[in-house]
């Protein structure tokens, strides 16, 4: 994009004051001092939960509603639309880089930490005598004992779903361009279809594992990694989820032409990038 | 506070600047308290950031006092030695978080647009909420004090297994932390946008101020960084309530893998406390030099080095949980590196004074203040990354010497300087130049009766967070404590001549008090009109300011 | 080491830091590798002031020379490529003059082979324990400055001791030029391992084993304290290190072992629950009482025991979170059969519980599978 001073719209588009902002803080606040009272078992603490979560929506509903209108009044100009592209990569820099902490935390324990515990020697011996490291199903010496998942089954089913998703998304993106929206919302539509297949199987591969295989958070390095790794990825895809699915309702009430539709490809942006992090974790997390 | 506020950004009728045309704005600007919660306005949002860090900074230095106090004799006399750990802990999280970070923001809030020539932050609403973000985080830490079990009180470094060990107190703060991380995504994220997209005409990278430079550097840093301690402080949570082993080798967990995260979190998070100030100081040496600065392109390759390395040298906060010999030499090595590009810009600064035609107001006293006393900083940090070395230091008070010389004698003088040196733009009133100096000798001594005792006790052994020590480290505490309280007391002096100045301080200020200064804040009247630059500035205004800066 | 160490002497010496033992600047080196230490920093002192001096005395003549106010004219020069170069290249040779020794320092400070005696160090909130591995005995080191020389709250605390906060009830001994190996671990927290005077500092970490080492030169006693935060009572876990010759240490081993022998428990021995109970206040006030309270109320994350549903449950329960921890709690794996079953036969009928069950050290190994 251009970096040296491309674009100038005469009038930068600076929102009026807005009540939004407040209103996401008092959520996310009434959200934080909720899930601390209700972790230490305080009662107030599902309440305020309930009550930060409500907030949120009502502000995520407000705060949206203004984008749209300002979007569909026209407001936004070339420069605008600039400021939204980078802004929307910038921040799924930020997200790589919060799957890049968890995906640190599991090969650090891969490679350094359960092979250091298992090891044959004076040193560890002296303190976990008699365990031997087997990744992916002996991964601590005082854990439960759990069956590991296999990436073959519904895993592969998954990703093959995701993969899948990107296509048709990227298909609707196509229509969008050459003005066929019937292609689009097709294309939309199956995409949702197929994310919303793929939180379903996912929901049901965690309840197998939990009460069938006895792999549980607790199941030692493995557990805690793959439950944290797949469950921010599961709520990553729903938030995608939400996103394609607020697209496909503005291009039922005919948004978006084929010069103006940044908030389609910023979801779209969105959903590639959790389908990259979906394949990598299946690298790292099911396969190897 | 809100009537001084009020002042100090007085809303501009009809009366604006003809030249740069900004005279009627799309919309009409609220009043009274709404003015200030629903605010869109750069400059407003950047007013609400420097009263809350300052604020912060107040709360922060009363809990170093409590500290210091408890240091003075040995003995425990005022705490229970939990309290004082809650003290350490929260002075460090709401210094850093609290104090240094949002006052950068706010500066580059209130200085980016002007100085770019950009109507306003890209994204004026979502600048409201970085900001809005931070009362209700700082709220959660207060509560922390009053909950059963009481605040955090592993260090602002936050390590497991002892961070597990704690109540809701420690809930609290990681919740705190996880809303100032978003903040600050959010804050990142409008100054990077800004600055690569909202520049006037003319403006190109290679010209344009340093203060953009490091802002632009440093929230690229922060967008990279702080969701990695979001990850860091989840796990701590999922360990603490959902039976996660990431810290605990019972399940292969390591809590040394939480330092890793933490430090790779953390040592950028210096950085991004020091390059602001490094821009800060770039602005105003040229300004009272008369003299462009010199090297401007080693200056920003020299920023960007400095970014690029910070991601290579954490674990020399490590140096003793006994990581393998080569990776020992490797952290070390990189650390050293870190002083070639620090260097460099030390050198230009100087290199800008020389032959310079140079005074001494008091934002300058500041800038030079902060290249001696950073440089000494430094060069404790140098001793550190020697990792034998390190082993004696390490967890002592040498270091606590050496990160308070670059943070309070690096950020806090960059920000003194950095208020100074714009009061008279934001209020439209010159301050006491004579207060301001006192301000500085002030709090140049009393620092450094401070901190430097501080490396003798660190060299003689002398454990941080720790209530009470043995006997041959009475005298330079007590030396210490005297300091700190001085130091403090000398701060009350900023407050009044800030406060004064909005008041109208010693008269008016002209569009631009300094012979100097060439940016292009300065093209605007003093006090900047609530509304500037609604259309970018003319290409003539732009280079006019570039060629007296010989860009 | 031999140009550096003299040439960080001589910058030194005008600061007459070496004259005053351990308030200005290290302790005096009592092992090789502290002197390193100490040389390096000498060393990089030197070089640091050097540089500091001609950096700044540059900027004081720019700043007493080229002022507004004696008429100074500016120059408007603002690049000159080649002095660029210069302060990037000399400043990153110097580095590497710096880095070499210190180098060579990291790779002796971590060649812990051919250890003559290994000693395992452990971490306790908040005390020290070391056992003597190649001798099959161990002791608890704890804090002997007397609280109320501490406690200052009514200006009515006691005269400090010399050594205040610096001694032990029973030092760590070791034989004087002899290699000793150090490993370090812990039972709860992070806490380390340091005596400045050996050049030592290891974090003890729980659930892994990180060592380091020292050849103490002199016969003396040497101080250090933990040097990582560990919770309340951080600044009062000392560390001190008693060198003797050679003999007098093959002396005290074998009376240590003597003791040891003396005071073991037969695991076969079948006890009487009063037994159980006495033996295991002992011991719950030695492992348990920090955290959970002399009277069992705990507080704050650390659960009351009077009355407390694992405490008056199962036994098997009871002896299950003893020995492998849960959350906070940690794992008790290093105490015997016996100091389990005495504690928890305590718990179950002291601190206001009652259950009136009681276990035997056999049926503690068993649950130990
Ligand atoms: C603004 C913040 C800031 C900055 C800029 C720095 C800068 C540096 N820091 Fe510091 N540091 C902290 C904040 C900061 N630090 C904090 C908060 C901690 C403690 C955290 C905690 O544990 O709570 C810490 C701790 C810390 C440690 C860990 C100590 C320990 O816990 O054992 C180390 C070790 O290597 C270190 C090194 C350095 C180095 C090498 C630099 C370098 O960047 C300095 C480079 C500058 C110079 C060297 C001076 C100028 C250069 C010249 C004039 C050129 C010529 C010089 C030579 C060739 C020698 N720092
Ligand atoms: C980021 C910036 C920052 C700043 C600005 C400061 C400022 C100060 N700091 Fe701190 N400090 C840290 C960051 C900072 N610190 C960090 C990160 C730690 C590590 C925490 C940890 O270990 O986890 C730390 C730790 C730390 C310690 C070690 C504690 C320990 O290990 O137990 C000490 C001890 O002296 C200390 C002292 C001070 C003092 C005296 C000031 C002074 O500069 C403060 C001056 C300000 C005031 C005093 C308040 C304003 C004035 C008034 C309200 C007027 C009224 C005053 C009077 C009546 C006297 N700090
Ligand atoms: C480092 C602090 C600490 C020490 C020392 C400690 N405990 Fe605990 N203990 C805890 C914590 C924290 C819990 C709560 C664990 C949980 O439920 O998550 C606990 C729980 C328990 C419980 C279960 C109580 C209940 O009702 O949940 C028993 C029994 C117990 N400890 C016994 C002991 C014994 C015996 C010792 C000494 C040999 C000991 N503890 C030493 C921290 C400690
Ligand atoms: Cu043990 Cu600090
Ligand atoms: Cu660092």
């Amino acid at each position: 994009m251009n970096v040296e001073n491309g674009v100038h719209d005469p009038h930068y588009f600076v929102p009026a004051p807005s009540r939004w902002p407040i209103v996401g803080s008092s959520g996310l606040f009434c959200l934080a001092l909720g899930a601390a009272f209700a972790m230490n078992s305080v009662s107030a603490g599902k309440w305020l939960l309930l009550a930060g979560a409500a907030i949120i929506i009502w502000m995520l509903f407000g705060w949206f509603g203004d984008v749209i209108r300002e979007s569909t009044h026209g407001q936004y100009g070339k420069q605008v639309d600039y400021s939204f592209r980078w802004g929307m990569s910038w921040f799924i820099f930020s997200e790589v880089m919060f799957f890049g902490a968890f995906f640190g935390a599991l090969f650090y324990m891969r490679v350094i930490t359960v092979p250091e515990l298992g090891f044959d020697s004076t040193t560890h011996d002296l303190l976990w005598s008699g365990f031997k490291e087997a990744w992916p199903v002996a991964t601590g010496p005082k854990v439960d004992a759990y069956h590991a998942m296999a990436p073959w089954g519904l895993p592969a089913i998954n990703t093959a779903l995701l993969l899948t998703s990107g296509v048709t998304l990227t298909w609707a993106h196509w229509g969008l361009v050459e003005n066929q929206r019937g292609h689009l919302k097709i294309g939309l539509a199956l995409t949702l279809l197929l994310g919303a297949t793929f939180l379903g199987l996912q929901a049901y591969e965690y309840h197998h594992a939990w009460t069938e295989m006895q792999l549980t958070l607790a199941s030692g390095a493995y557990g805690a990694t793959f439950y944290m790794l797949t469950g921010f990825h599961g709520m990553h895809v729903l938030v995608g989820a939400i996103m394609l699915a607020t697209m496909l309702g503005r291009v039922l009430r005919g948004h978006f032409d084929k010069e103006h539709h940044f908030a389609f490809e910023a979801a779209a942006w969105y959903w590639h990038f959790v389908d990259v992090v979906w394949l990598i974790l299946f690298v790292f997390v099911y396969c190897i | 506070m809100t009537a001084a506020t009020e002042t100090l950004n007085p809303i501009q009728g009809g009366h604006a600047d003809e030249a740069h045309g900004h005279d009627d704005h799309g919309h009409h600007a609220s009043t009274g308290w709404r003015r200030w919660v629903y605010a869109t306005n750069h400059k407003d949002i950047g007013t609400l950031y420097l009263w809350f860090a300052f604020t912060m900074f107040i709360v922060g230095g009363l809990m170093a006092l409590g500290i210091r106090a408890e240091l003075f004799t040995p003995g425990l006399q005022f705490w229970q030695p939990e309290f004082f750990n809650q003290l350490t802990t929260l002075h460090g999280i709401i210094m850093v978080f609290g104090a240094i970070m949002p006052a950068f923001t706010g500066l580059a809030n209130w200085m980016l647009p002007l100085m770019l020539g950009a109507p306003d932050m890209a994204f004026a609403r979502m600048n409201n909420w970085s900001f809005w973000l931070l009362p209700p985080s700082a709220l959660l830490l207060v509560i922390s004090l009053f909950v059963p079990g009481g605040a955090a009180a592993g260090g602002w470094t936050l390590y497991p297994p002892l961070s597990l060990q704690f109540g809701m107190g420690m809930d609290l703060a990681i919740f705190s932390v996880h809303l100032l991380g978003l903040s600050s995504i959010m804050g990142s994220i409008n100054i990077v946008v800004t600055v690569l997209n909202m520049r006037a005409p003319g403006m190109t990278l290679m010209r344009m101020p340093m203060f953009a430079w490091t802002s632009l550097v440093t929230a690229y840093l922060l967008i990279a960084v702080a969701p990695v301690l979001a990850g860091a402080v989840t796990m701590l949570l999922t360990d603490r309530h959902f039976g996660t082993h990431f810290f605990k080798a019972v399940g292969g967990g390591d809590p040394v893998l939480f330092q890793h995260i933490f430090w790779f979190f953390g040592h950028p998070e210096v950085y991004i406390m020091a390059l602001p100030a490094f821009g800060i100081v770039s602005q105003i040496i040229p300004a009272f030099a008369r003299k462009p600065l010199f090297g401007y392109h080693s200056m920003v390759y020299a920023t960007a080095s400095i970014a690029i390395l910070s991601f290579m040298v954490w674990a020399h906060h490590m140096f003793s949980v006994g990581m393998p010999a080569t990776a020992q030499l490797f952290f070390m090595f990189m650390t050293m590196l870190i002083a070639v590009p620090t260097g460099v810009k030390v050198f230009n600064w100087i290199a800008t004074m020389w032959q310079g035609s140079m005074s001494f107001e008091t934002p300058m006293l500041f800038a030079v203040g902060f290249v001696c006393l950073f440089t000494v900083g430094g060069f404790s940090g140098l001793v550190l990354s020697i990792a034998p070395v390190d082993t004696q230091m390490h967890d002592t008070y040498y270091v606590v010497a050496h990160f308070h010389y670059v943070l309070v004698a690096g950020a806090l003088f960059s920000l003194f300087g950095a208020v100074y040196y714009w009061l008279p733009k934001w209020t439209g009133y010159m301050y006491s130049e004579r207060m301001g100096k006192f301000h500085f000798w002030w709090s140049m001594i009393w620092f450094n009766v401070t901190f430097f005792p501080m490396h003798f006790l660190g060299l003689a052994g002398m454990p941080r967070r720790i209530p009470d020590y043995p006997l041959q480290f009475t005298d330079f505490n007590t030396l210490a404590s005297v300091g700190a309280f001085c130091f403090g007391l000398g701060q009350l002096i900023f407050l009044y001549n800030v406060i004064h100045t909005i008041r109208g301080g010693v008269g008016k200020a002209p569009a631009n008090p300094w012979e100097g200064s060439h940016t292009l804040e300065w093209e605007v009247p003093s006090p900047a009109p609530h509304h500037t630059w609604e259309t970018p500035p003319a290409r003539e205004v732009v280079e006019k300011g570039l060629k007296e800066q010989l860009l | 080491m031999r140009f550096p160490r003299a040439l960080g002497l001589a910058a030194l010496l005008p600061a007459c830091t070496y004259a005053i033992d351990g308030k200005y600047t290290f302790q005096t080196p009592q092992t090789l590798i502290a002197r390193d230490i100490s040389d390096l920093h000498a060393w990089i002192m030197a070089v640091i002031v050097v540089i500091f001096i001609a950096v700044f005395g540059v900027m004081f003549y720019s700043i007493f020379k080229h002022r507004k106010a004696s008429g100074h004219k500016a120059r408007h020069f603002h690049e000159n490529t080649t002095v660029e170069v210069l302060w990037t290249l000399i400043p990153a040779v110097i580095l590497v003059i710096m880095a070499w020794p210190a180098a060579k320092v990291v790779l002796a400070q971590k060649d812990t082979r051919d250890a003559e005696l290994t000693i395992k160090a452990t971490g306790y909130q908040w005390f020290w324990g070391y056992d003597y591995l190649d001798h099959g005995f161990g002791f608890k080191s704890k804090l002997a400055t007397p609280r109320n020389q501490i406690e200052d709250y009514h200006r009515d605390s006691k005269q400090k001791d010399a050594h205040y906060l610096l001694e032990v009830t029973e030092p760590l001994v070791v034989p004087v030029g002899t290699k000793v190996r150090i490993l370090a671990t812990s039972n709860d927290v992070i806490h380390s391992w340091g005596v400045p005077a050996f050049g030592v500092k290891q974090d003890a970490i729980p659930g892994f084993i990180r060592d380091t080492w020292f050849k103490a030169e002199k016969e003396g006693t040497f101080r250090g304290q933990c040097v990582e935060l560990c919770g309340r009572d951080h600044g009062f876990m000392p560390i001190v290190v008693q060198v003797l010759s050679k003999d007098k240490f093959a002396a005290w081993v074998e009376q240590k072992q003597k003791e040891a022998k003396a005071a073991a428990d037969d695991p076969n021995k079948v006890w009487v629950r009063d037994e159980l109970i006495a033996r295991g206040k002992t011991v719950y006030e030695a492992n348990c009482a920090a955290c959970h309270k002399s009277d069992g109320a705990g507080g704050g994350a650390f659960p009351a025991l009077t009355g407390s549903k694992i405490a008056n449950g199962p036994i098997a329960a009871h002896v299950g979170i003893v020995l492998s921890g849960k959350g906070a709690m940690p794992a008790w794996q290093g105490l015997s059969d016996t100091e389990i079953a005495a504690v928890v036969t305590y718990e179950r009928n002291a601190l206001g519980n009652s259950v009136g069950d009681f276990i035997q050290p056999k049926d503690v190994k068993a649950a130990r599978k």
